[in-house]
């Protein structure tokens, strides 16, 4: 599981406060090799939730050095658009969980695929 | 990539469904009206390269697979299914594509994304046929994630009815194409901006 796909995600456990950002625990971490397009990281750093970017990259080791705090202008760096970049699309949790910060429920990654069913549905 | 190129890797290696099954409607798009569908999103409407995708119901990833090829930024597949899900990944690994999220889930489940956050949604849905009213459970999900269009695939006999559905949930609907090789047709939804 990509780290944007983690930045998106929430736990949706009837009952519970919406579980957002979800905990995730790493196992196993791969490192993709992803085309570099500035201009969709420019867009995507207007909707992705930095902080919980920092917090989880800086939990699972692979912070790759981008900054705490989203700076301003940031739009022509592309030294800083590469990190982004990195961090949002090329680091997969292969093996690993997503644990719901409310409900405590967790949800397995597994061959990068995460299962959010919650359990009552049988898939075959 | 040219449309023949796309809808002959398509044909090549993608591998489909080994036992459909029939309670959740699996059958794959077919390579040629999975390439024709998605070469002309991206050329016509620019709703592929560099865009954040998803779609829902991938099953084994045949749309998935294409829009990854046409380099979009990323693709988030998502099936309920764990052997679609198995045959999804195998595809994307002998084509090595680095651009494709799975996800396993249920379309019909409240939230798991918060709002609108893809770009584009493109999916060939469940029509409804065996679990009734899931086409429209797909469709409304799809509106609720897509920031711009949505592309899916229904059947002509649902059309007034999806017409007045999209209509209510402020979406504009355009048919794009008439497919008769399935009885499928190919619909493009519009976001109206006060929709949220
Ligand atoms: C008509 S098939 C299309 C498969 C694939 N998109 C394609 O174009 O080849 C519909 C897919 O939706 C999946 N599906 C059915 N109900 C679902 C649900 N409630 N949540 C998620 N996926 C579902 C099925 O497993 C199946 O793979």
């Amino acid at each position: 599981m990509r780290l944007l796909t983690h930045n998106m995600l929430t736990s949706h456990v009837k009952g519970a406060e919406s579980g957002y950002p979800l905990i995730l625990e790493a196992a196993e971490v791969i490192l993709r090799n992803v085309d570099f397009n500035p201009e969709f990281i420019k867009r995507m750093l207007s909707k992705v939730n930095w902080d919980v970017l920092y917090q989880t990259a800086k939990a699972i080791g692979h912070l790759n050095d981008i900054p705490e705090q989203l700076q301003p202008n940031v739009e022509n760096d592309e030294e800083f658009l590469r990190k982004a970049h990195h961090v949002l699309l090329e680091v997969e949790v292969k093996e690993g969980h997503l644990i719901c910060p409310t409900s405590k429920k967790k949800f397995q990654i597994s061959n990068g695929i995460p299962n959010m069913l919650l359990g009552e549905e049988s898939s075959s | 990539m040219k449309l023949k190129q796309l809808e002959s890797h398509l044909q090549m290696v993608v591998d489909t469904f080994d036992k459909p099954k029939i309670s959740l409607e699996q059958y794959a798009t077919t390579p040629h009206i999975a390439a024709h569908m998605l070469y002309n999103i991206d050329t016509m409407y620019n709703d592929i390269q560099g865009k954040l995708v998803c779609d829902l119901g991938c099953g084994c990833g045949v749309l998935s697979v294409g829009t990854a090829m046409l380099d979009a930024s990323l693709i988030v597949g998502i099936d309920i299914d764990d052997d679609a899900l198995m045959i999804a990944r195998r595809n994307i690994e002998e084509f090595e594509l680095e651009n494709v999220q799975l996800i396993k889930a249920n379309i019909s489940d409240t939230e798991f994304f918060g709002g609108k956050i893809f770009d584009t949604v493109i999916m060939n849905p469940p029509f409804g046929t065996k679990d009734k009213g899931i086409d429209m459970i797909f469709l409304h999900r799809a509106l609720k994630l897509a920031s711009t269009s949505v592309y899916s695939l229904h059947k002509s006999s649902t059309r007034q009815h999806i017409k007045k559905k999209a209509a209510e949930w402020g979406a504009e609907m355009t048919v794009l194409a008439e497919l008769r090789f399935n009885l499928e047709n190919t619909y493009k939804f519009h976001k109206h901006k006060s929709v949220s």
